[in-house]
């Protein structure tokens, strides 16, 4: 009973999940063909709350990309992998004081006197977060 | 040294490596806020461009109302006939010739207190380069030089063929420029970045140079003084936009109407007259097609170039050349082969008579079937059948309309009124010249092959790579440039480049939501961009800001639509709450939203924007649409479904009002009002009393002589977003019928 009763939520919870990635994939789908341009996979995967690094993504990348590449992904292939992504919770984006630790250590001396609600507002402006990229 | 200097070494790879890794996860989480910037970005654009095509289906859906209303209404009442033939005057009375005459301005006086520009004809370069820094002073042509100019457009326009020729051999270079929608500020700043117009410098405007800007009549102005002063280089096409009924709802009429009072009714006049005689297309060197939105499988550039234009007076509304019976079945047998792969566009008049059961016969129906139908006739397979199937369902849908309506069942037969049909016979375009006509005004590209109706549109069809390229290779042309719709960058290729689409006004939906472009050809015809956003304010935003004040523009007018559909929505998450609990999970939410709504938006990613408070993924949905009213209520004792079903009928309301006020004079009376306000609703299935709206527009009238003025109906409910504009309303005295030329003071009308 209580078995039928997790696979049911788990369904649901899968169904919901179909549903939210499909609406992601959906933006980016110009010619409501069911494909989008491989270079708007890295948006859609992030704005579904994942945070791959660069190598992951391009992992990710390969696992929906056609045998042969045509620079458009499938929505039949992308699918199943994000589902299964957006289950195990892969790719979380990390918490903000790692992230802080991590400027730290790029500004050791702190020659700009960065204090933690100066960082904050970098966050969010972009021209000053973007300077900060050239990397 | 040495050991030193290995943990040194040492020391610094570590710190090398822990730089890195800190950078590459700084990395990973600036890709993700701009990702999801990028998404908040493509959603705002989904939802102005999906609730402005709404809008448009709306419009159509309204005129087929009417037309339909026209085709097939028998009034039972010298009344009623009068009153609905007087909202359709589109034939050219007897009056209108007086109106070529050029008596008509020159009887108006310019008072010495005048300080804004002055024409004389023929036009100079120099008028027209001064009209431009008039206007970019804010200054107002005065009425007498607004006819005079556009009987003087006219003139020039009705020797032009359908599809005006331009070379490079003779311009160095063409500029084109796309839809401007009455943003004076891209025009000027167009002229400033690009050069004034010259025989050197040629332009083609290609349409859509009204309608939603507030300086639409300037923009025409301006436009038609460069068309006067060099005919040869400036030239312009015709636009869905440039249609008197789409102005009625996009506010061009009224625009017109508020800021030239008193000649406003006599400048619209001639305008409609205008517009239909501008040419439809332009091609460059043999070789570039230039047309406003687009092409379909059955374009027929020949057919184009012969029809006479000047009948098409709106793509709107169709009044076709009434063909014989024999004529029409054989039209009809090739139509359908024709057409096969290609569904019949719903709004095209005699797909929408047809049933989509076909009626099953009865003796009482077939008691009917005698009358004369003014059904347009041309489809059928079987025409007996259909014909008779059709007139079936036409009686049916005409008398549940009267029904509803009020008005009394007509036991005879009575022929719809003529109309000096037999005059109008030679005046009318066949139902292919008006199709193809709507096919290049109003298609846009998809990008799959093939060729279908555009439904969101309500009107042209959608037209694939393979349509493009039988067309290109069938006049042997190199691409396509049209307009028509908005981009974000103001330009946009498609077709593997065939088809370019370049649209002129910039922060379109909002400040910040688009660039405009314009491209230029020189004689290797290689197109040439050249982007522009014609507000510094945009500048200072950083792209954060930007996208958060589109953002917020957008959402606004969301709420607003989710507010107008409130009761309906009740209903579907009612039925998401069987138990009753008064909640849905916001999954269910998202699906309720949708089927109410039908715009295709990506909910999910919006419900955080639009429901503020939910608990453990569910919804209090009562409370929520209470919240969505609040917004909205100004007026306590207006219960909210009436406000409700004003805000959701609002452009029609307010087009419904334009209509009936025939005269342009800004007043209806009551008896109209009800009148049309009884047909439309029953029509539109609204479920709202009809002494609910009246007295409302009672209240209304406030000096109770019977008569509603309309900007003050729709002021009053907060149903128009900004009132007659600034200044305007001290300005000038609140007319009255009577065209009294006293109350005209300097430097107006």
């Amino acid at each position: 009973m209580a078995d039928e009763r997790d696979r049911e939520s788990t369904e649901i919870a899968v169904a919901e999940l179909h549903k939210k990635i499909k609406e992601a994939f959906e933006v980016f789908d110009q010619e409501s063909n069911n494909t989008v341009d491989v270079r708007e996979i890295g948006t859609i995967i992030r704005s579904l709350g994942c945070c791959p690094s660069e190598g992951e993504l391009h992992d990710l990348i390969a696992e929906v990309e056609e045998e042969e590449p045509t620079g458009y992904i499938r929505y039949e292939k992308f699918l199943p992998v994000m589902t299964e992504v957006l289950l195990e919770r892969r790719y979380r984006p990390i918490p903000e004081d790692i992230l802080l630790r991590a400027f730290e250590v790029l500004d050791p001396a702190k020659r700009g006197f960065l204090s933690k609600e100066e960082l904050i507002k970098y966050m969010t402006e972009e021209d000053r977060f973007c300077g900060l990229l050239e990397l | 040294m040495g050991s030193g200097s290995s943990t040194q070494h040492h020391f610094a790879f570590q710190n090398a490596e822990k730089a890195f890794k800190a950078a590459a996860l700084i990395q990973r989480w600036y890709r993700r806020y701009v990702a999801r910037l990028e998404m908040r970005r493509h959603c705002t654009w989904s939802i102005f461009q999906s609730i402005e095509y709404a809008g448009q289906q709306d419009q159509v859906k309204l005129h087929n109302f009417f037309s339909y209303l026209v085709d097939h209404f028998t009034p039972s009442s010298h009344n009623e006939r009068d009153f609905l033939n007087r909202m359709f005057t589109e034939e050219r009375s007897p009056q209108d010739s007086e109106m070529e005459k050029s008596s008509d301005y020159e009887s108006i006086e310019v008072p010495d207190s005048y300080t804004g520009p002055r024409l004389s004809f023929p036009l100079l370069p120099d008028h027209a380069t001064a009209l431009v820094e008039a206007f970019r002073l804010k200054q107002r042509l005065h009425a007498r030089y607004v006819l005079n100019l556009l009987h003087e457009a006219r003139r020039h326009l009705v020797q032009l063929p359908n599809i005006s020729r331009l070379s490079t051999c003779y311009s160095e270079e063409i500029t084109v420029c796309g839809d401007l929608h009455g943003q004076l500020d891209d025009l000027i700043f167009i002229f400033y970045k690009n050069g004034l117009p010259s025989p050197e410098r040629a332009y083609v405007f290609n349409g859509d140079f009204v309608d939603r800007g507030k300086d639409s009549i300037e923009i025409l102005m301006i436009l038609f003084a460069f068309m006067l002063v060099y005919p040869k280089e400036f030239h312009l096409n015709r636009g869905n936009h440039e249609d008197h009924m789409v102005n009625l709802r996009y506010g061009f009429t009224k625009e017109v109407m508020q800021k030239y009072k008193i000649h406003g009714k006599k400048i619209l006049k001639i305008l409609q007259d205008v517009f239909c005689l501008l040419p439809l297309a332009t091609l460059v060197d043999e070789k570039v097609l230039i047309l406003h939105g687009g092409v379909s499988d059955t374009t027929d550039l020949e057919l184009l170039a012969k029809l006479d234009r000047h009948k098409i007076v709106s793509t709107l509304r169709c009044k076709t050349r009434k063909e014989n019976k024999k004529q029409a079945e054989e039209k009809g047998k090739n139509n359908q082969m024709s057409s096969a792969g290609r569904p019949s566009p719903w709004f095209l008049p005699q797909s929408r008579s047809l049933p989509s059961s076909p009626l099953h016969p009865s003796a009482h129906k077939a008691a009917r079937a005698g009358r004369s139908s003014s059904v347009p006739c041309s489809i059928a397979p079987d025409p007996k059948e259909l014909s008779r199937q059709v007139r079936r369902s036409v009686d049916l849908e005409l008398e549940r309309c009267r029904r509803q309506a009020g008005f009394p069942a007509i036991e005879e037969k009575e022929e719809p009124v003529p109309s000096a049909s037999e005059a109008e016979e030679r005046l009318e375009p066949t139902q292919e010249e008006w199709r193809q006509v709507v096919d290049i005004l109003w298609s846009d590209p998809m990008a799959q092959e093939g060729c279908k109706a555009n439904t969101v549109r309500g009107g042209g069809c959608y037209f694939g790579p393979n349509v493009t390229e039988r067309l290109l290779q069938k006049y042997s042309l190199q691409f396509l440039i049209r307009s028509h719709e908005c981009k974000p960058e103001g330009y946009e290729f498609c077709h593997n480049r065939k088809v370019l689409t370049i649209f002129s006004a910039s922060n379109y939906y909002e400040v910040g939501s688009n660039r405009g472009a314009y491209v230029k050809l020189g004689p290797a015809l290689t197109p040439h961009i050249v982007q522009f956003q014609a507000n510094k304010a945009t500048h200072k935003l950083t792209m954060r800001q930007r996208i958060s004040r589109v953002e917020a523009s957008a959402l606004r007018a969301l709420r607003e639509k989710l507010f107008a559909h409130s009761s309906d929505l009740l209903v579907e998450f009612k039925k998401h709450d069987k138990d009753k609990t008064g909640l849905v999970t916001l999954s269910d939410w998202a699906a309720a939203v949708e089927s109410v709504l039908h715009l295709g938006l990506p909910w999910r990613m919006l419900r955080p924007q639009l429901v503020n408070s939910s608990t453990d993924n569910m919804l209090e949905y009562k409370s929520w649409l209470e919240n969505l009213a609040k917004e909205k209520l100004s007026h306590e004792n207006i219960q909210s479904s009436l406000l409700e079903t004003l805000y959701r009928n609002r452009s029609n309301l307010e087009t419904i009002f334009r209509i009936i006020d025939s005269d342009h004079s800004g007043f209806i009376s009551l008896d109209e009002f009800r009148q049309t306000w009884k047909l439309f609703s029953s029509h539109m299935n609204i479920d709202i009393t009809d002494d609910c709206i009246c007295d409302l527009a009672r209240s209304i009238d406030f000096n109770k002589d019977g008569h509603i003025d309309i900007n003050e109906f729709l002021e009053a409910f907060r149903l128009v977003e900004q009132s007659c504009s600034e200044g305007d309303a001290s300005d000038c005295p609140r007319t009255t019928n009577t065209n009294s030329s006293a109350c005209s003071s300097p430097g107006a009308h």
